[in-house]
């Protein structure tokens, strides 16, 4: 895509659809710079005042150990934003690769796929992840999976049906017909188109992981201290909810920017094509 | 409905019926053995975390045989799988009580929890999908868009806690975390469970209002709504009359999702409120790898949800009677 064709298409965004692209926009800053944009050291004690309302030196105020809300909030958002990318990208890397050797390979291959991932897409997201912290525990590589793993059978789903689809097609048979393996088949004829269709599915299932990852944190099953992502920041702040602190609104809203931010722009990017 | 209901046709659908009923049990058993396999025979030897580092490989061979972790993996698969069918998923290994007890004290505090927030989110649903279905890509359509489109995205948490800051700290209106008096008058009832329903709703609604709005329009698009609208019917009897009973199936397929999806919210919302259900139970046995209770807990959800999905589907099948023609 030229400059010129991205600016128009981003004109021709609708309003929900440009306020989408602005958070999404400004949380891939954040979490591309937090860490050296922060005021102070996200462990450092800088207020004797615990859950302190904003003032010019501290905008967000201090969180329950009288530490920057601000600077913990950055790093703490470059923690939810940089591991969820990394999942994501696991998830579906994982997810369309089965689905595209299910899609290519031998008929007993699709059925033992198909069906097993059937059997997971039943166990309910959340109490999978948790079963499976429960088994491994939750080190940030194994959480990491733990999200990544939870997403698969959903992304599979799509990809196959999407893979299976495409075999039919003329370009594919010709392919096919000119004696290329399966694996070129699978990686330069399908995946190529594959991948406009996917990218809703992959937004979407960046929603999610990052609701999972700042739910699990948010319940002490996450990232450990002294790391903490936004959902850990909401946990540690709990007892300031009475007072209404700073501490515990900002790093929640702060999820939900994020995640109402990519909702919209995956639905605004994806109208008139999905009814 | 009369003319359908011949004998031939019930008992088509009684057979496709039965073929879900007889799917889902094998679903339910695959999902066990996958639960399974991953609580109980990949995180190592529980053995040797009981004892601890210090203990002598004779000390840890005494206690795996005693815990009968000696035994090859399928056996403790089918005798595992054997006591959960039979209602006793063995000791809890933190509150040293029977798991079957706790979970049947907890588990209808959940279902109680699920099923007003079910009763609340559904007609607000309806209202949502139907408002937007008929008037698709007006105004109102689109705002009520971008509404639930940021509804779903948002973490049950900050719900929580904007809904406990505005109604328990700013109002005063209700206690901030659920604690349901035995024998509970109705306003106390109410009272206690009115913000839990509520978080949990947001989500449900929203989720549900959409696939509604889906599954209407999907409709509105056929040969037999152009007809209607030809024939002078009306706006309002025609989306009740004509569209709406033909959306059933999609329809009760979408609640049994976002009910499903409401037990996941309920993970949340029980922390939070501090509320006594399963969900909270089930937290508490990940945090003290307490396996048989968190093993149990879980069969519970995953069963639960294939029982919404069977319920939906069956409903589809009695729905349609194409369906029930098979």
């Amino acid at each position: 895509m030229t400059g010129g064709n991205l600016i128009r298409a981003v004109r021709a965004l609708p309003w929900s659809g440009k306020i989408g692209l602005a958070l999404v926009a400004f949380w891939i800053v954040i979490a591309l710079t937090g860490r050296f944009i922060a005021p102070h050291s996200p462990g450092a004690f800088v207020s004797y005042e615990v859950f302190a309302g904003s003032s010019g030196k501290f905008w967000f105020g201090s969180d329950f150990l009288g530490r920057d809300v601000l600077s913990r909030l950055l790093v703490g958002a470059q923690f939810t934003v940089g591991l969820s990318a990394i999942a994501v990208t696991i998830a579906v890397t994982l997810g369309t690769g089965l689905a595209l050797t299910a899609a290519v390979g031998p008929r007993w291959l699709d059925e033992l796929l198909s069906r097993a991932m059937d059997t997971l897409i039943s166990i309910p997201s959340k109490i999978f992840a948790l079963v499976l912290v429960a088994a491994f525990g939750s080190s940030i590589v194994l959480l990491t999976l733990i999200v990544s793993i939870t997403y698969v059978p959903g992304n599979f789903r799509i990809a196959r049906s999407l893979a299976v689809g495409l075999t039919k097609l003329d370009y594919v048979e010709v392919a096919r017909a000119r004696g290329e393996g399966r694996f070129h088949i699978a990686l330069v004829e399908m995946l190529p188109n594959m991948i406009r269709p996917l990218f809703a599915d992959i937004g979407l299932r960046f929603v999610f992981i990052v609701l999972l990852l700042s739910g699990l944190s948010f319940l002490g099953l996450g990232l450990q201290p002294p790391d903490a992502d936004l959902g850990s920041l909401v946990r540690e702040n709990v007892s300031g909810l009475g007072e209404g602190a700073l501490a515990i609104l900002m790093p929640a809203t702060a999820i939900a920017s994020l995640t109402v931010g990519v909702n919209l722009l995956i639905d605004a990017a994806t109208q008139g094509k999905v009814k | 409905m009369s003319a359908a209901s011949t004998p031939s046709l019930w008992r088509g659908a009684g057979r496709l019926i039965g073929k879900r009923i007889g799917l889902a049990l094998v679903t339910l058993l695959l999902v066990s053995a996958v639960i399974f396999t991953i609580s109980g025979l990949l995180p190592g030897d529980a053995a040797q975390e009981v004892l601890g580092q210090g203990a002598t490989p004779e000390q840890v061979a005494a206690l795996r045989h005693e815990m009968g972790l000696d035994r090859p993996a399928p056996v403790r698969y089918a005798e595992w799988l054997g006591s959960i069918v039979a209602g006793d998923p063995g000791q809890s290994l933190v509150a040293n009580k029977p798991v079957a007890d706790i979970i049947s004290e907890r588990l209808p505090n959940t279902l109680t929890l699920a099923a007003l927030a079910a009763l609340v989110s559904v007609p607000f649903a309806f209202l949502i999908g139907i408002a937007s279905a008929v008037s698709r890509g007006r105004k109102l359509d689109r705002g009520i868009n971008v509404l639930t489109l940021s509804m779903v995205a948002l973490p049950e948490f900050l719900v929580a806690t904007i809904a406990v800051l505005i109604f328990a700290v700013e109002l005063l209106w209700l206690p901030s975390i659920t604690i349901v008096p035995k024998d509970p008058t109705f306003a106390q009832f109410a009272r206690a469970y009115a913000m839990p329903v509520m978080v949990l709703a947001v989500g449900v609604v929203a989720q549900l209002g959409r696939m509604i709005r889906a599954a209407i329009i999907a409709e509105l698009d056929r040969p037999y709504v152009e007809m209607a609208r030809l024939k002078g019917v009306g706006p309002q009897r025609l989306v009740f009359r004509h569209v709406l009973p033909n959306a059933i199936g999609p329809i009760v397929n979408a609640m049994a999702l976002s009910l499903s999806n409401l037990f996941g919210g309920a993970i949340i919302v029980e922390t939070i409120f501090n509320y006594p259900g399963l969900a909270s139970l089930m937290v508490n046995a990940v945090t003290s790898r307490d396996m048989p209770l968190l093993q149990a807990c879980a069969m519970i959800f995953c069963a639960t949800y294939l029982l919404l999905v069977l319920i939906a589907d069956t409903v589809a099948i009695l729905a349609n009677p194409r369906l029930r023609q098979v």
